[in-house]
């Protein structure tokens, strides 16, 4: 290398060092500030083993720690667990059915204890204790949970989780093989919290966690006010980076659109809702730069109850996919920058995914247009027109409309529809149970983890359907058996051979959509609207924007 | 005093006020036919009532307006203003124009609805949410509510006569359980009351003997309101019935034989229906309100029918970008409430000069 050509490289050294430190300096000086945040509501109870909403979900991300995490990270890069309370990602031995997690050392509360085996086994306890909403799910596969889901008040998960102070590790055994097994202990249900916390639901009383942040206050009418954690030393910042505000305020009460005006005057730095439609326009032209709109692994669909009539009719349920214009959802939810149409379960980028459409103009890969003629040709056949049907949806703008929309396009083939909204308090559980003989409704479904049974089994396995329970997921109450004997087939393969068994998923998505226990409307895209302030917006798939990886000075 | 037994006319009456002994005779100013009936002389004050007939004639047009929907919606606009219509067609200036334009500036985010074209075939005051014809939808919810305010009116009226005739007249043990009743229903605060019945109601089916009432029938809107307002009439109307139960005429009337039930149809009832007559244009006022504020609320008339209550409700979420959608059935309720208030009063002022009867006051 000639000396000029040395003088360069040295140049460009010096110059990549110094950028590297003013970085550092410049994100430095970003730390500190209050970050405000607004929802219309607060979201219920602030137990992380019992809450189930994304209100609280997102926040729990900067508070809370499992063994494992999702990686603080934007795109397809958050979908990716990584040890977060335990030292590493062990491989499950024993035929995949034991997993051995060390402990890493150092760790504290936000009370000032410490981390200890007891906290983590008391905590896999707590779920079923505190009888956690995805207790009989995603956790019945340990060893004695069959006994705590029959007893909860006396749990031990006998011979499921070992704890073993002296070598700072913890063994849980599974009943058989669970490839999805990281993910569940991954998610807020298995959150480790103090051994001492109460075995009921904690409410409005916040539990120390060993997050870069606490939640200092909550009053549900009012705020929820979270602060650094006095005794947090970052440890993995894929896992549990340390946060930028000093203070994360979310602000409870004010409407929707006083939401919107508040981020646009710099009065709020984000609002949890949805923007209303008619602010979409406004926001898209004037304040384009602060916002942000991301795809997301979910799909917004219209679960036909396949027990009662007239949908205990495939063609009756076919004729519906057929009616319904996409587009028009689209439309509803926002235009084709918010939302993508489909007809399957599986939404694109997901695990499992291949493109199919039965019910378009031109059965294919993609929907092109709604085929009204044969929707009512297929009501026709089916015997079923004339039928009452009540569409059900939740009491927000979009549901409503969503709904009404349904009711319309099923008079239209027709039926004799009328829609009924509930609040969004009770919808969820009031349409899951069969008492209520719910005919159809409109329905969300966003990933608890990047996995096509997340989907596929949990929304339309005989496993998921609980006649006369609130807690039935099958909204459909769709069991079909061969299909059901394949998913169990698929989860079975997907413990040795993950892209084999996701062949298999794609498969069952196909035969799952022709049998339409549901109408699929479009795979919906996440809007972010946050004030001028807010920089470095970090857009997580798996927990939607990490708010404390944001600065606001 | 006018009414008594024959005679096919109400009283020139009379009970409402205290003034109610001279009420028989009509103003000195005023230049009475000779023999003209109490109907003939209302008429003939309402007839001088500029304002009122004028209003008269606002109404009128309201409903021939509202009973026209279907020709407007099907041979002048053609559109079926119940069905969605998110990827519908309309003609401006000449040119064929989404009804739910999609956004094309900025982040192209959302779609809003077409606004007024003002050109009645086509979208004259634009469309709503779900792309349908807000006009074609103004005046079917028009009839709905004039329906369900009607209906609920007479309800209210007739219900409200009978109950404060028997309380009025029996008094007792009768007076006594009725007026706790009225006390009761009154108790409530009335939107209270007819939100809590309506959300109870609009669940599920309900029956009153053979009558079966699905969960969106109208029907429902018209009892839950006919219902709560009851005691608003039936409490005027009883005292008025105390006051006529003393007077020497119906004495007389008792004293010469008259069974009950005659005394009660020729002397109490005709003397009380027009205090019913002057509270039915007020009624309808008040219960369309009440019948918006419910629909508003989603507990009144149910999806796709429409009454102007819900087409508020509908451009509620337009507010920003296509306020007309809210404001026309606004303005519709205004000016409608306002012509019923103004004819009211006329009405009133036409059936008993003197009297100082105001509802709610």
């Amino acid at each position: 290398m000639s000396r000029a050509g040395k003088f360069v490289v040295l140049c460009s050294v010096v110059a990549l060092v110094v950028v590297a430190a003013g970085q550092g300096s410049t994100n430095a000086s970003h730390r500190g500030g209050t970050l405000k945040l607004y929802a219309k509501a607060a979201g219920g109870t602030l137990d992380p083993q019992v809450n189930y909403t994304l209100e609280y979900w997102q926040l729990f991300q900067a508070t809370y720690d499992g063994l494992l995490a999702f990686k603080k990270a934007g795109g397809n890069d958050a979908f990716t667990v990584v040890p977060d309370l335990a030292q590493n990602l062990p491989t499950p031995t024993n035929g995949g059915k034991t997993w051995v997690f060390k402990l890493r050392s150092g760790i504290k509360f936000s009370n000032g204890a410490p981390l200890t085996v007891n906290d983590v086994v008391a905590s896999l306890r707590r779920i079923f204790k505190v009888k956690s909403p995805t207790s009989g799910t995603f956790y019945a596969g340990i060893v004695g949970a069959k006994a705590c889901l029959a007893k909860p008040a006396t749990c031990t998960l006998k011979g499921g989780v070992i704890g073993n102070a002296k070598a700072n590790t913890v063994t849980i055994n599974l009943i058989a093989p669970d490839p999805e097994f990281k993910y569940r202990l991954a998610v807020p249900h298995a959150t480790i919290v103090p051994a001492g916390s109460p075995t009921k639901d904690a409410g409005t009383k916040p539990l120390p966690g060993t997050g870069a942040y606490y939640f200092a206050s909550y009053d549900p009418n009012k705020q929820l006010v979270m602060k650094r954690n006095p005794n947090f030393k970052e440890w993995s910042h894929a896992a549990q980076p340390d946060g930028y505000p000093d203070q994360i305020v979310e602000s409870y009460g004010l409407t929707v659109e006083a939401q919107v005006t508040a981020v646009e005057n710099g009065q709020a730095d984000w609002t949890y809702e949805n923007v209303p439609a008619d602010r979409l326009g406004e926001i898209g032209t004037k304040y384009a730069s602060q916002v942000h709109v991301e795809p997301l692994t979910a799909f917004w669909y219209l679960p036909m109850n396949v027990n009662l009539p007239p949908f205990n009719n495939l063609k009756a349920r076919q004729a519906v996919n057929y009616a319904i214009d996409r587009n028009a959802a689209v439309k509803i939810f926002g235009g084709p920058n918010l939302a993508t149409p489909s007809c399957q379960v599986l939404p694109p980028g997901f695990p499992g995914h291949q493109d199919y459409c039965p019910y378009t103009k031109s059965p294919g890969t993609k929907w092109s247009a709604p085929d009204v003629a044969k929707a009512k040709q297929l009501v026709k056949e089916s015997g079923t027109a004339g039928q009452k049907v009540t569409v059900y949806s939740s009491d927000d703008e979009v549901n409503k409309a969503m709904a009404v929309y349904t009711q319309s396009v099923l008079n239209e083939i027709g039926y004799k529809a009328s829609v009924k909204p509930i609040s969004v308090n009770i919808f969820f559980t009031y349409v899951q149970n069969t008492k209520n003989k719910v005919q159809i409704n409109v329905q969300q479904w966003y990933q608890d983890y990047p996995a096509a049974s997340d989907f596929l089994y949990i929304l339309f396995g005989c496993e998921s359907f609980h006649p006369g329970s609130d807690s039935s997921i099958n909204f459909s109450g769709f069991c079909n058996k061969p299909i059901n004997a394949q998913m169990h087939k698929a989860l079975k393969l997907g413990v040795t051979n993950e892209a084999a068994a996701n062949v298999l998923w794609a498969k069952i998505d196909r035969q799952v959509t022709d049998q339409a226990p549901m109408a699929t409307l479009f795979s919906p895209k996440h809007l972010d609207f946050v004030s001028k302030r807010v920089g470095n917006f970090t857009f997580s798939k798996q927990f939607y924007w990490l708010v404390d990886q944001s600065w606001v000075q | 005093m006018w009414g008594r037994g024959r005679g096919s006319a109400p009283t020139d009456h009379v009970g409402v006020s205290a003034a109610a002994t001279d009420g028989a005779r009509v103003s000195e100013r005023e230049q009475v036919p000779v023999g003209a009936s109490p109907w003939a002389l209302a008429r003939r004050r309402l007839r001088r009532n500029t304002i009122a007939m004028v209003m008269l004639c606002v109404l009128a047009v309201i409903v021939v307006a509202c009973l026209a929907a279907p020709i407007y919606a099907h041979h002048v606009a053609h559109t079926n203003p119940f069905r969605s219509n998110l990827d519908g067609t309309t003609v401006v200036n000449g040119k064929s124009v989404p009804v739910m334009p999609l956004s094309t500036t900025g982040l192209g985010l959302g779609s809003v609805p077409i606004g007024p074209t003002w050109d009645p075939a086509h979208f004259l005051l634009g469309a709503d949410d779900q792309g349908r014809d807000v006009a074609a939808r103004l005046l079917y919810g028009g009839r709905n509510s004039l329906l369900i305010g009607t209906a609920a009116a007479l309800i209210t009226c007739f219900f409200a006569t009978i109950v404060g005739i028997l309380a009025g007249f029996f008094g007792g043990l009768l007076d006594g359980v009725l007026s706790r009743l009225l006390d009761v229903v009154w108790a409530f605060p009335v939107y209270l009351l007819a939100i809590s019945l309506s959300t109870v109601l609009l669940q599920r089916s309900f029956s009153i003997g053979p009558l079966k009432l699905q969960s969106g029938s109208l029907l429902l809107p018209i009892l839950i309101i006919g219902v709560v307002y009851i005691p608003y009439v039936a409490r005027p109307i009883r005292g008025e019935v105390l006051s006529l139960r003393r007077r020497e005429f119906v004495e007389a009337a008792e004293g010469l034989g008259a069974s009950t039930w005659r005394v009660l149809w020729s002397d109490i009832l005709r003397n009380v229906v027009t205090t019913a007559i002057v509270f039915f244009p007020l009624m309808l006022a008040i219960d369309m309100l009440t019948e918006a504020a419910l629909s508003f609320l989603s507990i009144g008339v149910q999806p796709p029918d429409a009454s102007w209550g819900t087409i508020i409700l509908d451009g509620q979420g337009l507010l920003y970008t296509r306020p007309t959608v809210a404001i026309a059935p606004g303005i519709a309720i205004a000016v409608t409430v306002l012509a019923l208030n103004v004819l009211g009063d006329g009405v009133r002022d036409a059936l008993d000069p003197r009297a100082k009867l105001r509802v709610f006051d």
